[in-house]
């Protein structure tokens, strides 16, 4: 049973996160976005966990209760908080308008299950056909950051990001060794924090999160 | 075509037509239990119908014969569509005359007839509603043709009632393109039927409205023929929606057993569906007529999506 359809599932939960990678790319208020991108992390906590259960690596059963814990729970946690400081709930600014935003995010998916076709055909895991799936999810979070004004939304395309590398290792090659998994998921962790005091220093300066205004900060 | 599919055909067609208002008054009902209204009664769309074919019919001056013969025409292609789409059972006499193509096309007849209708008269009104379904339809159906090609592609055939026995009869396989285009046909049919998040399907006097903007000239039975095959629309599109996914319960051709016990499991289905339609017009609001290319591009884009899924993880 298991054998049979886990395969199937895993493959439905990947196209979840690509659906919930697009809703991201189209969302226009900060709380959704959030919300939105906690979801990505349960389905990614259950696709990992799903791959540890088919292929019995217990490392995965790890990495897979650090993503509940850390992309669940605690990194949307602390940013709820973060915009509950800052008191900016609505974000309608983007440098692009949604539905162009929408179609360079396919021909990007377009892009990735091209390259990625060649790459899984060689990998002989039983989730090689979703490689193209985290790629694109990487690639899309990657044009949220760069199409997004206000540096909350960004902060957020650079966490989804993350998740889709992490499902990209998963797939590929049932995940990376355990210390990196750590590392990584340290960095993560950091760098929000980081992001966090950044955000408030620019808001502080500019009265504004808006990062067009870093653009200013030359002398003349 | 033998007697025992003709009888199969007619049964389902004429099921159809009796079931249509009852769907309109169950989604009404849900809806008026969810805002804490009371309820106007599962049968009202019947009455409303019955009250309409007995008032007389009052026309403009300038009329043409075209806005009396277009209520006619219009159940006419709804109600072929009705007959088209698999409800009870596949491999029915009628399922050869129209694939999913020709199916949505039938109800661009029915648009184009309804939006020249609209438009006869030459009030203001029904001029603007006119234009707007247009905006509407054509950019609702690429969206719709993308669905319905993604389920093709699965089933390697274009007919409705291939789809349904590949989808239903074969053994169960979880089809992740599928859950990309469910999506997308939901808010496809959503703008189709001038539901809320575009249209509000329950006022005759706004100025945002669409639909009822079209048909604010008829009256008396040309207004009851137009509402009941805006109900047969409903249908359709639910039933459409029923069979590309959770096709499973209707019969195959000829398995009498099959169709009999397909009914309750069809009624069932439905009754969740409708609840499922009240839900959604629940939580959303209606949005500006110029944000409805964005929520059509989008589920165009789911659509092109389920497609490329398909050719990834499904091939």
């Amino acid at each position: 049973m298991l054998q049979h359809y886990g395969p199937q599932v895993i493959n439905l939960l990947a196209a979840i996160l690509l659906l919930l990678a697009f809703a991201m790319l189209s969302q226009r208020r900060i709380l959704s976005l959030i919300n939105l991108f906690a979801a990505q992390g349960l389905v990614l906590f259950l696709a990992t966990a799903l791959v540890a259960a088919l292929t019995a690596q217990s490392h995965l059963y790890w990495s897979a209760g650090l993503t509940l814990l850390l992309k669940v729970l605690l990194l949307p946690w602390i940013l709820h908080r973060l915009i509950r400081r800052l008191n900016v709930k609505w974000d309608v600014e983007t440098l692009i308008n949604i539905p162009t935003t929408m179609l360079i995010g396919i021909v990007l998916v377009i892009l990735a299950f091209n390259l990625a076709a060649p790459i899984s055909q060689l990998a002989g895991t039983v989730t090689r056909s979703t490689l193209g799936i985290a790629m694109a999810s990487v690639l899309l979070s990657f044009l949220m950051m760069i199409t997004r004004s206000k540096a909350v939304p960004q902060v957020v395309g650079f966490l989804a990001m993350e998740n889709g590398l992490f499902f990209a290792a998963t797939a590929a090659v049932y995940g990376m060794p355990m210390v990196v998994e750590l590392g990584v998921a340290l960095d993560v962790l950091v760098a929000s924090l980081i992001l966090g005091v950044f955000l408030f220093q620019i808001r502080e300066r500019f009265d504004s999160v808006d990062t067009r205004h870093l653009e200013k900060l030359k002398e003349h | 075509m033998n007697l025992a599919g003709a009888t199969a055909q007619f049964t389902e067609l004429l099921l159809a037509l009796l079931l249509a208002p009852l769907l309109t008054g169950w989604v009404n009902q849900c809806r008026a239990w969810l805002q804490n209204r009371s309820a106007p009664g599962l049968l009202q769309p019947y009455r409303v119908l019955a009250k309409l074919f007995e008032k007389e019919v009052v026309l403009a001056h300038n009329a043409s014969p075209l806005f009396r013969s277009a209520p006619y025409l219009i159940f006419g292609c709804l109600a072929l569509a009705a007959a088209i789409v698999p409800t009870l059972s596949t491999g029915l006499p009628l399922n050869a005359a129209a694939d999913a193509i020709a199916l949505v096309g039938l109800l661009a007849l029915a648009r184009f007839f309804i939006a020249l209708a609209g438009m006869d008269v030459g009030t203001s009104f029904g001029t603007l509603g006119a234009r707007r379904e247009m905006m509407v339809g054509f950019l609702a159906e690429p969206a719709l043709l993308m669905v319905l090609f993604t389920a093709s592609l699965i089933s390697q055939s274009s007919s409705l009632s291939t789809i349904v026995d590949a989808l239903g009869h074969r053994e169960f396989v979880i089809y992740p393109s599928m859950a990309f285009a469910g999506v997308a046909f939901t808010m496809v049919s959503l703008a189709e039927n001038a539901r809320i998040p575009v249209d509000n399907p329950a006022t005759h006097l706004e100025l945002t409205m669409i639909h009822e903007a079209m048909v604010l000239e008829y009256s008396g039975r040309h207004l009851a023929m137009i509402e009941w095959a805006s109900s047969l629309k409903l249908f359709v599109y639910s039933c459409m929606g029923l069979a590309l996914f959770f096709p499973f319960g209707i019969a195959q051709g000829g398995d009498w057993l099959g169709i009999v016990l397909a009914l309750p499991v069809l009624v069932l289905k439905l009754a969740a569906g409708g609840a499922a339609l009240a839900v959604i017009e629940m939580m959303s609001a209606k949005m500006r007529i110029f944000r409805a290319p964005e929520f059509l591009g989008t589920a165009f884009l789911l659509a092109v999506l389920a497609m490329l899924v398909h050719v990834l993880l499904e091939a």
